[in-house]
């Protein structure tokens, strides 16, 4: 299965060692292994080529010679060229200067139309306007139904045929459409989002109603809601639908499953128009203007780092989460720290989610079933310990075991487990925090590190840290946060030694 | 540093995981974890409501034979066929006989969709000999069409096999033999639906949002009515406003009992209702709805999990656990299949709007990993739309 594209430059470059300049051949092969990449990342492969050629033209004058990490130079270089072709120019909705702004949605049928246009109501709300639902959609058994539904959560009113009508299946969206801009004015809104059947981009009778909708209310702005999880399909359909509509945009749905999303690319690529917003969630808050950088690392498998932080930063006390790293890194972290943590953590949503989140995370591990309850567990083991059991966990005998497996309903093999895990991990850590990284050569917990960090991570030696005392080669998160927050482009790069 | 922190509790728990500190319980026994994502208004895990058919004159289950033994008869000419054992394998041969005439072939439905992308493989056939643009054609025609790098490659490597044993030179004998290969390695599935006689059988029916679950549910229904089978629809997305009339809606159009719940409620509890009513009315087969639901989402997933486990219960008999997957979805439509038969044990997949021009080529790949068959394809938005997967066919579109 797929390794982060950074394990794989790793091997490349390994070869590379004090040569400098890329050669043609080297080249070829760093580019096939990003070609690789972005079609398991469903980026088409016409788009994947014209891709590799801007990226190739970047890498040739490229002196690697003095880059600490050439893999991480060139990933760079990738990332870099990702954001700018994601991104350019970002959507500026701007107001008609005679009320209503007309929206369209279009695409294919479950893109997720119906559920956007609620939720884009709901962000046209939050920018102080007064939107009307538009339902055009009279093919799907229940569509207008469900609009009605999620217009109420966010309380904007639907305008569609009558009821009989709806039920009759005779409704003509087209006649909706040419209503909808009359009732608008009466109803004294001043931004309208129609939301039309899901269609299939070679159904040619049912694009030709799409156009006559667009024909008949000029809409200001044309989007096209495209699946993340869209494979190479896309490009034909944004093709299509471009055709037909003269989009404006697009908007990316279902960003909150794995899929990587190279779909994105391709229809930005092949319409030239920006993605304008993106879908995260089911919610209706879920939904945003779109970051192209996190997406770039998103389609390279690197991680989210950006969304990881802002999470982050929602849940811990900076301060708090400080103090903590530190007292890891350092070896003072007590059963109580680790306690307090993993409730932190557990505020940042299923773990699963936020190792997909983390760079560098092997899919491997990723793709572990990774069961919350397992918390709960090993929750319930800690608390069912005495303050000073926590704060010094050698203090544990048979007798204080078996006390502390009844309180929890385990048995005293898994406290004794993990106690002598947690004795494990935390002098581990400790020798991250020191400097060097002599490691015990053989030993099991080691074993398992490495194979959790990937190949790359256990180089360099002492790594991550806070501030402070501790040496880090290749990577200081706080300056990579710095980075991220400055929206300055290629600032989630440094991936590779970030791994934990 | 907030990051820093985070990752080393990851990491900490995941080597205490590691170490077995915790078992990795089996998923069915972690269903504890609420619901979390309603949008609007307060959980209301209160029985479902069961609606009375609106259609009830024409309900009349199966007026003819509902009793048990027609289970004989039914088998035979059925595209559900399958006795609980498992020998007449040969009467599953032709299924959808019910109007043989309305059958879309993939070819019709497809020719529309191949207009519109000229088939890059006049170019392959074009040439005399083959050469290194040629095995580039067939790459490319494979990754296009969502097959995957992995087993593209796969196939690839075999290819270049045969074709030196059997010292073939041709474009076009080279692309016959990589359609023979792919039509060999689908050919052997059993790719019927499962029905036995007796309890009322449970066809559970998963996917991520989106691909068209409540419509197959829908067609399949239809169908099975048609063919003289009591169908009840079982309304188990309680989440997504306004799926319930949806299903509700195919329910009327196929004279098929419909049970739902209330909005938000547990789906558990809606399939366990349909089940029961089925079993008490003698109708022969349950189609269970459930909510659409990102594979990532493991609060879902479990949930998923206990939807499976309440309908395997007695007195239903949970035949088919069927993946719907949208044609245009990509690489991750095996990730999904991993997902989604880790959580429910899946016995098919259901191929959805393989009538647009993308072709699906990812449940090759799914089929390949997991062995889990395609069993059924939607080809167009007319209930006679959804047919059963021909492998055939489905490769030979692959190059069209």
């Amino acid at each position: 299965m797929f390794e982060a594209l950074s394990d794989r430059f790793e091997g490349i470059f390994g070869r590379l060692r004090n040569r400098g300049r890329l050669s043609e051949d080297d080249i070829d092969e760093v580019l096939r292994e990003i070609r690789v990449a972005l079609l398991e990342a469903d980026v088409n492969l016409r788009v994947v080529r014209s891709f590799q050629n801007r990226v190739r033209e970047a890498l040739v004058g490229e002196d690697l010679s003095r880059a600490l990490n050439p893999a991480q130079q060139v990933i760079k270089a990738v990332h870099q060229e990702l954001v700018n072709t994601l991104g350019g120019e970002t959507v500026r909705i701007t107001f008609a200067t005679r009320p209503p702004t007309v929206v369209l949605m279009a695409g294919l049928q479950g893109s997720g139309k119906t559920t956007t246009s609620g939720k884009l109501a709901r962000w046209f709300k939050s920018q102080g306007r007064n939107p009307l639902l538009v339902a055009a959609d009279l093919q799907r058994p229940a569509a207008v139904e469900q609009l009605r539904t999620l217009a109420r959560q966010v309380d904007v009113p639907v305008f569609s045929a009558p009821d009989e009508v709806i039920r009759s299946g005779t409704g003509d969206p087209v006649e909706v459409a040419r209503q909808c801009l009359a009732e608008a004015t009466r109803l004294g809104r001043d931004v309208v989002i129609i939301d039309t059947a899901g269609r299939l981009a070679i159904d040619a009778e049912l694009m030709e109603q799409v156009r006559q909708i667009s024909e008949a209310t000029q809409p200001h702005y044309t989007f096209l809601v495209v699946d993340a999880m869209t494979g190479q399909d896309a490009v034909n359909v944004a093709e299509a639908f471009h055709a037909t509509l003269s989009l404006d945009g697009v908007i990316l749905t279902k960003l909150d499953g794995d899929a990587r999303g190279g779909a994105a690319l391709s229809v930005k690529e092949v319409v030239g128009k920006p993605i304008a917003f993106a879908s995260t969630g089911e919610k209706l808050a879920d939904f945003d203007l779109f970051h192209p950088d996190r997406l770039a690392g998103r389609i390279l498998g690197m991680g989210d780092v950006l969304t990881l932080i802002e999470k982050a930063e929602q849940v811990y006390e900076h301060s708090e989460a400080e103090a903590a790293a530190e007292a890891l890194l350092e070896g003072r972290f007590t059963l109580e720290d680790f306690l307090q943590q993993m409730q932190q953590l557990k505020k940042m949503g299923p773990l699963s989610g936020i190792l997909g989140m983390m760079p560098g995370v092997p899919k491997e591990v990723r793709d572990a079933q990774i069961d919350d309850s397992h918390l709960a567990r090993i929750e319930a083991i800690i608390r069912s310990m005495t303050t000073a059991e926590r704060a010094d966990p050698t203090v544990i005998d048979a007798s204080r075991r078996g006390r502390i497996a009844k309180g929890s309903g385990t048995n005293p093999q898994e406290v004794q487990a993990l106690v002598g895990q947690f004795n494990e991990v935390q002098r581990l850590m400790k020798r991250f925090g020191g400097f060097g990284s002599k490691r015990s050569k053989g030993s099991r917990k080691d074993r398992k590190n490495d194979k959790k960090k990937g190949k790359g991570a256990t180089r360099g030696g002492g790594r991550v840290t806070t501030r402070g005392p501790v040496a880090v080669p290749n990577i200081n998160l706080e300056e990579l946060a710095e980075k991220e927050k400055a929206k300055r482009p290629g600032g989630g790069l440094k991936l590779p030694g970030l791994d934990l | 540093m907030q990051l820093a922190v985070i990752a080393l509790v990851a990491l900490l728990v995941l080597g205490l995981l590691a170490a077995g500190v915790v078992v990795v319980r089996h998923r069915s026994k972690v269903v504890a974890a609420p619901r979390q994502r309603r949008v609007s208004g307060p959980p209301t895990p209160a029985a479902p409501a069961v609606t009375q058919p609106r259609t009830s004159p024409h309900v009349a289950p199966a007026p003819s034979e509902p009793d048990a033994q027609a289970g004989v008869e039914v088998l035979a000419e059925g595209p559900v066929a399958e006795p609980a054992a498992p020998a007449p394998v040969v009467e599953l041969v032709e299924p959808f006989e019910v109007a043989p005439a309305l059958r879309p072939s993939f070819r019709d439905r497809l020719s529309k969709a191949r207009d519109a992308i000229a088939g890059s493989f006049r170019a392959i056939l074009a040439r005399t000999s083959i050469d290194a643009d040629t095995w580039d054609e067939l790459e490319e025609a494979l990754i296009k069409a969502d097959v995957g790098v992995e087993l593209t490659m796969e196939l690839l490597d075999t290819l270049r096999l045969r074709a030196k044993d059997e010292s073939i030179t041709e474009p076009d004998r080279l692309l016959d033999a990589l359609k023979a290969q792919l039509k060999a390695r689908l050919a052997g599935a059993d790719r019927s639906l499962r029905l036995e006689a007796g309890a009322p059988n449970v066809w559970l029916f998963v996917g991520v949002n989106g691909v068209g679950k409540t419509t197959t549910i829908g067609k399949v229904g239809h169908q099975q009515a048609e063919q003289g089978r009591s169908v009840l629809m079982a309304a188990g997305d309680t989440f997504r406003a306004a799926a319930a009339e949806q299903l509700e809606t195919w329910a009327e159009r196929a004279g098929a009992d419909f049970v739902r719940g209330a909005e938000g409620g547990d789906p558990s509890s809606v399939v366990f209702d349909g089940v029961q009513r089925a079993a008490a009315r003698g109708v022969e087969l349950v189609l269970a709805d459930t909510a659409g639901r990102l594979h990532t989402k493991s609060n879902l997933m479990d949930e998923l999990t206990k939807v499976r486990r309440v309908a395997a219960r007695e007195p239903g008999r949970l035949t088919e656990v069927l993946l719907v997957l949208d044609a245009v979805t990509g690489q991750n439509g095996l990730v999904q299949a991993q997902q989604f038969t880790q959580a429910t044990e899946l016995t098919g997949v259901v191929l959805t709007k393989l009538d647009g021009s993308a072709k699906g080529g990812i449940v090759l790949a799914i089929e390949a990993r997991l062995g889990i068959p395609v069993k059924l394809v939607g080809l167009g938005e007319a209930i006679g739309d959804l047919v059963e997967f021909d492998p055939d066919e489905f490769v030979d579109a692959l190059f069209d």
